[in-house]
């Protein structure tokens, strides 16, 4: 089976994130990139449903230079393969362009299944998995926290639902995303780490995968944010330790703030 | 005046209280017409009128419910084409934000999810990293399509016609593709749910094991409240996985939220920490919860949390 899966660098989860004031975008300069913590249960299940079927594992990333430490993390967990898109006139794309260039770049490459991270934790819209599904016309299967590919065309999941899960099921190719309930993502090993260094990884531009510039990027975003501000700091609260009467002194504050 | 789309959460016909804040918050930016899908119309069509809805666009087709997302997104496309509304609203769930996506594909429209609020012009408040920003932002291009998390806007009543009519959908291949075979619903009480309640109180790993639950449900109940879970304890098995806050769970934001033996791990903070007020009980009065914390108690919950839910209960009689 032929499996992409989709990765993005994000701030360090314990960093503090700004806007830049210029371009109302995250600023991804000042802050530690990492791979997004979902995207390394997405990678670990590539990886299964891989070695189980004797599949390949391409590992795609949309973003700037510094994206590469993402990819090459997974190509140490050992994916086989790695693609970067990587253009100037990307920086600043909203969800549909991202979608868009994601989904231009997978067409044509025959993936029997695109695997997701449920939600990134810097922009957190967790809407990119149903966007490539829509574009790319295939099923979504997204928020799974177990999937069965035996590798014979058909696709099973458990999708997490307010209630419960549903049981889904559907055809290759297909989009998935994963919730972390799924598997316990592997160490790169250091001999994976070795072996990452000598994967290739293709870079692609916008150019290459026949997307126009005017379709992408900043200028081409069909939302924008307008203004933006630090929210009012949380007042300290009041800590006091128990010395027998805790309960009672939380009711007191309950009953003073009125929710009794 | 421009017509809002709302497309209605409800189960079996039961309208959420989420459907009633969005059509009262459409009201406030032109003229809601409700979209249902699925069975159970004839007990909602009543309170979707008396909540503001002009208009009830009723799709009762099982391959609307039987598919992933898909499908909805369809019809509510077909609807954006031939009623060329203002807006469309949809909640700020999993879900919901998954057929705002799909929807923006289709209708060539910008989406923003999880406003908090939005203003007659459209402007949509989000407020992102953890709480610590504050972002207006603006669809520039299509229909905007906004998803508005929980607990947004207070539901008020303001009837209306709720004319209804019949919409269908012809389902493209694609909307199919992805069958729901079986749902498998878990333990649920008669709780409300977590992501809409005003009030929730949680446990973490301090809660000791299925058995401690017992105490953080007891004062759940003496509140009205709906019980949340931090990922240790859910991935342990004490709680059921629906019930966890945080970066992978719900995104809750209740009048009152309370931590019992949570050490307040940024993942879990990511789902909670827009509580307007949030009360923690922990015995390390180093945990970083207490960062959030209004009302803090450095305690063991198991003396603590009794004793709350007793207080409350005598305050209450
Ligand atoms: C704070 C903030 C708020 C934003 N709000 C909006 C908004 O309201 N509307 C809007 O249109 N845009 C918005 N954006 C821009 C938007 O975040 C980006 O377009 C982003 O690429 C898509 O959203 P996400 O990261 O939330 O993806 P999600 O949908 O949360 O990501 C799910 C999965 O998709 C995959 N994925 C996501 N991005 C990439 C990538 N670059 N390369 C490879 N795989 C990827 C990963 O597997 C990931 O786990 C916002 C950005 C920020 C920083
Ligand atoms: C990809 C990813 C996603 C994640 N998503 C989530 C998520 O959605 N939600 C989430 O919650 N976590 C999530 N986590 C996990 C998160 O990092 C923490 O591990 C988790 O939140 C810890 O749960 P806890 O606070 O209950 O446990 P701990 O961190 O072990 O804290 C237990 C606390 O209980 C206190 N305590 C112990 N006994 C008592 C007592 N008798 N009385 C009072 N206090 C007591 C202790 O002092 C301690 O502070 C995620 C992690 C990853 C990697």
């Amino acid at each position: 089976m032929k499996i992409v899966v989709c990765v993005k660098q994000v701030p360090d989860t314990w960093s503090e994130k700004k806007l830049d004031p210029t371009t109302k975008t995250l600023d991804r300069d000042s802050v530690d990139g990492v791979m997004n913590e979902l995207d390394e249960y997405a990678v670990e299940e590539a990886l299964k449903i891989a070695e189980a079927t004797s599949g390949e594992v391409t590992v795609l990333s949309m973003g700037p230079a510094q994206s590469t430490e993402t990819i090459r993390k997974a190509l140490s967990m050992g994916a086989d393969a790695g693609i970067h898109i990587l253009d100037d006139g990307l920086a600043g794309s909203d969800a549909i362009a991202t979608s868009l260039a994601i989904s231009k770049v997978l067409e044509g490459r025959g993936a029997d299944l695109i695997i997701f991270g449920s939600e990134s934790t810097d922009a957190r819209m967790s809407v990119i998995p149903a966007m490539v599904a829509e574009r790319l016309g295939v099923a979504q299967l997204t928020f799974a926290n177990k999937v069965e590919a035996p590798g014979d065309g058909s696709v099973k999941i458990h999708r997490l639902t307010d209630y419960g899960y549903d049981v889904v099921e559907a055809s290759t190719p297909a989009v998935i995303s994963v919730v972390e309930k799924i598997n316990e993502p592997r160490y790169p090993s250091f001999k994976g780490i070795m072996a990452a260094k000598k994967k290739p990884v293709e870079t692609i531009t916008l150019a290459d995968a026949g997307i126009e510039a005017a379709t992408v990027g900043l200028g081409a975003a069909w939302s924008e944010v307008a203004e933006f501000a630090a929210a009012p700091a949380r007042a300290a609260g009041t800590i006091v330790t128990d010395e027998g009467n805790g309960g009672v002194k939380i009711a007191d504050y309950l009953s003073e703030q009125k929710f009794i | 005046m421009a017509e809002i789309l709302v497309l209605v959460d409800h189960v079996d016909g039961s309208v959420k209280k989420t459907a009633l804040e969005l059509l009262t918050l459409a009201r406030s930016l032109g003229e809601p017409s409700a979209v249902f899908v699925g069975g159970g119309i004839d007990s909602a069509a009543a309170t979707l009128a008396e909540y503001g809805a002009v208009n009830i666009y009723v799709a009762d087709d099982a391959a609307l419910t039987g598919h992933v997302v898909a499908p909805k997104a369809e019809l509510l496309a077909q609807l954006v084409a031939e009623k060329s509304p203002a807006a469309v609203l949809i909640t700020s769930s999993a879900e919901g934000k998954e057929i705002a996506g799909r929807l923006a594909v289709k209708a060539g429209s910008g989406v923003i999810t999880d406003a908090v609020a939005v203003s007659a012009d459209l402007v949509a408040t989000q407020s992102i990293f953890g709480g610590s920003t504050i972002v207006q932002s603006k669809v520039t291009t299509g229909t905007p399509v906004i998803t508005v998390r929980p607990n947004s806007t207070a539901p008020e009543a303001a009837p209306a016609a709720g004319a209804r009519s019949d919409v269908s959908v012809a389902l493209s291949p694609v909307a199919t593709a992805a069958k729901i075979v079986d749902r498998v619903e878990e333990a649920k009480g008669a709780r409300p749910e977590l992501s809409e309640a005003a009030v929730v109180v949680s446990g973490g790993r301090g809660v000791g094991g299925p058995e401690g639950f017992e105490v953080i449900e007891k004062l759940a109940d003496s509140l009205g409240a709906a019980v949340g879970a931090s990922r240790a304890a859910t991935d342990a098995g004490w709680y059921p996985h629906q019930y966890q806050v945080g970066q992978t769970g719900k995104t809750v934001s209740p009048q009152l939220y309370i931590a019992n033996g949570i050490s307040g791990a940024i993942q879990h903070r990511a789902g909670m920490q827009t509580s307007k007020t949030i009360i923690v009980v922990n015995k390390d009065p180093e945990a970083p919860i207490f960062e959030l914390a209004d009302y803090g108690v450095v305690g063991d919950l198991f003396e603590v949390v009794p004793q709350l839910t007793d207080e409350i209960g005598k305050r209450k009689a």
